[in-house]
């Protein structure tokens, strides 16, 4: 036990008690650590709001699900009616429903423009790959956690939506059937399914993120904030030890994100106000109508944030199992022929092609297609280890580094069209080139982000006083 | 970063051997106690028991009609087929992943059904309206010709809304689609001219 701190008796009562605190918790020392004395970059830019206000969304979800779950009742016979009891009779209700169904998107808007921002500054890179590491564990559980709470209000789309990511792990050869039998509890999704569905969504993932985003902040301020230029800040400290580049968090960092939040508050409002429903977006028009187990609604997609990993799913068809098979064997001939490798490993090389080959030709392109889709988010926990550019910011990198990212985010928004459109032969093409460029650029990454020649980078970072 | 020097601390093996084997007990009681958690995830005996055969009167079904009924909390269609839409299952082999419906026949396909229209009485065609993809349940595009998310040579069938699958009247799947499976036919049999009973038939 460290020893008690003994302060003035003269001191101001509030000095006083926050001593007596201290010798029993170390409140001091947490604000200082994490805000008081945190010494944050002082160029951070726009793009770094989104981590507060992934924070901000996070609260707004939790407040408002504790108010919704009073009047909810998880049962296939009473959900639907109850959600709609919630709109029509509970005082408020529709306000606190409105909150939590527009919470759900804008928390994908702000953590896909919170990792867009990881993407190009490089803030994976060492040695913040637990950060990162940490932070797709939590986008993981958020897809968790969005998936099953939309099908909670048990209508048209929650339900068929449900019964296709389901089916979903049947593909898995073996055990599949087996898998979706013990997910769903019956043979079809019903009123099993919908229990269990609300204790993960209300208890089971809302506990592991919270602990996740825990550990995403301790170990972001363990290592520093990067900054838009890349610059380790911690390598140029002033003579108090502190980083010159710095500014401790808090005030500086808090009103930036204050004022963000009150930016993020005034759309987040007028979306819940005028269009709550955001053009079928935000709340599909299908889920309006109860969950009708005989009955596909015409057209079912996902809600938006998840389409972009549906058209990945959708684009694997027989025909782009041959592609996928050249790919492999391409992938397989250039480390044969170009790597410098021993015989034997070369030898095991071919022999994992002609092994992947087969059980690509022997399983249905359908369980393929889930693999994809899993393999996209898979993918991006490796991202620390895929890139070996000699900088980490993309203002380093060389010129052309620009397009490929550029092209990365185009791509992944036509993927997301395409993935709320009907099924089409031209989109299926779209969508097969998508995936390959999706894939592509990260398992291609660890050579063409060797390539070219980086700008030198700065020892300080730049930003200009006000 | 400095280097942390090695701990050269000595390791008092009798100790060390005995915390490995009261973890592995340990680990063996938590594993066990898994066991009872995980097995709630399965059906439970009321579901189970929820899967009686159902009767269907197929009198007021129209030629060109289907007919959707429920059988363990799956649609079961009873299609009408015309001899128009009889013929045309003539002639489509080519496009279908498995005219012949040889695929996974145990699971798909009862042996009265293995022939052209997948049904005992060529007219009716039974059939879980269900994909074989996703799940999903297909939609009637018994109309002919060309229309949105189809061919244009369209001889009528059935379209997945989710993922553009197609499968034609006799529930056969077309080729390069993402289901890789016909529609499953139900174990069926006819009680008298206009009685079908879905979930039972006469092998069971």
């Amino acid at each position: 036990m460290a020893e008690m701190k003994v302060i003035s008796p003269n001191a101001p009562a509030g000095a006083r008690l926050l001593n007596w605190v201290d010798n029993r918790f170390p409140l001091s020392q947490l604000y200082n650590d994490h805000l008081g004395q945190y010494y944050a970059p002082k160029n951070l830019n726009f793009f770094y709001v989104f981590g507060a206000l992934s924070i901000l969304v996070l609260a707004i979800q939790i407040i408002t699900g504790i108010f919704l779950v009073m009047h909810y009742k998880p049962d296939a016979a009473l959900a639907f009616g109850s959600v709609e009891y919630i709109m029509r009779d509970v005082p408020w209700g529709w306000l606190i429903r409105y909150m939590h169904s527009t919470g759900a998107s804008a928390f994908f808007i702000v953590v896909y423009m919170h990792m867009f921002r990881g993407l190009i500054y490089g803030s994976y890179r060492k040695p913040r790959e637990l950060v990162w590491i940490f932070g797709c564990a939590i986008f993981l559980c958020l897809m968790a956690e969005a998936f099953m709470g939309y099908l909670l209000p048990w209508g048209q789309m929650s339900y068929w939506g449900a019964q296709v990511i389901v089916n979903l792990f049947a593909a898995v050869p073996f055990v599949g059937p087996d898998l979706a039998l013990l997910i769903r509890g019956d043979y079809v999704v019903g009123d099993a399914t919908l229990n269990r569905f609300f204790s993960f969504h209300v208890i089971a993932v809302p506990l592991v993120l919270l602990g996740l985003v825990v550990a995403h902040i301790i170990a972001l301020h363990e290592v520093g904030s990067n900054n838009p230029d890349g610059v380790e800040i911690k390598a140029t400290k002033g003579a108090d030890g502190n980083p010159l580049d710095g500014i401790p968090f808090h005030p500086f960092y808090t009103v930036h994100d204050i004022f963000a939040a009150s930016m993020f508050f005034m759309v987040f409002t007028a979306i819940i106000f005028f269009a709550p429903e955001f053009g079928g977006y935000f709340l599909e028009y299908n889920n309006f109508i109860p969950a009708d187990p005989l009955k596909t609604p015409l057209h079912i997609a996902p809600v938006w944030y998840f389409t972009p990993y549906y058209s990945m799913l959708r684009a694997i068809t027989d025909e782009m199992m041959l592609v996928l098979i050249a790919c492999v064997w391409g992938g397989a001939l250039v480390a044969v022929l170009r790597g410098k490798l021993a015989v034997l490993f070369k030898i095991v090389i071919l022999g994992a092609a002609v092994v992947v080959t087969a059980m690509m030709l022997s399983t249905d392109a359908k369980f393929w297609g889930v693999v994809v889709m899993g393999g996209a988010v898979v993918i991006l926990f490796f991202l620390p280890w895929l890139d070996n550019s000699a900088v980490k910011s993309i203002r380093y990198r060389p010129s052309w580094h620009l397009y490929v990212y550029a092209v990365f985010v185009v791509n992944f928004v036509v993927l997301a069209y395409l993935g709320v459109q009907p099924p089409s032969a031209i989109g299926e093409r779209i969508s097969q080139v998508g995936t390959l460029y999706y894939f592509g650029f990260f398992l291609l990454m660890p050579w063409w982000s060797s390539m070219g020649d980086t700008k030198p980078v700065p020892s300080r970072v730049n930003f200009a006083p006000h | 970063m400095s280097a942390t020097p090695v701990d050269t601390h000595a390791v008092d093996s009798s100790k060390r051997t005995w915390i490995i084997t009261s973890t592995c007990a340990g680990a063996v009681g938590a594993a066990a106690v898994a066991v009872p958690f995980i097995s709630t995830f399965q059906p439970s005996e009321r579901a189970k028991a929820a899967g009686a055969a159902v009767e269907v009167d197929l009198a007021d079904i129209k030629p060109g009609e289907k007919k959707t009924v429920e059988w363990r909390g799956k649609p079961v269609w009873i299609v009408r087929r015309t001899a128009e839409q009889l013929a045309a299952l003539t002639g489509l082999s080519g496009a279908l992943a498995d005219p012949e419906s040889k695929r996974k026949p145990s699971e798909l396909t009862p042996a009265y059904a293995r022939n052209e229209g997948r049904s005992i009485k060529p007219e009716f065609f039974v059939a879980v309206g269900i994909c074989t993809h996703l799940g999903c349940s297909p939609s009637d595009k018994f109309q002919v010709g060309a229309q949105a998310s189809l061919p244009d040579d369209w001889k009528g069938g059935f379209l997945c809304p989710c993922h553009g699958s197609t499968f034609d009247m006799a529930g056969r799947v077309f080729k390069n689609k993402p289901a890789p499976d016909n529609l499953e036919v139900p174990p069926h049999m006819y009680l008298s001219d206009s009685k079908l009973l879905i979930g039972e038939d006469k092998k069971a």
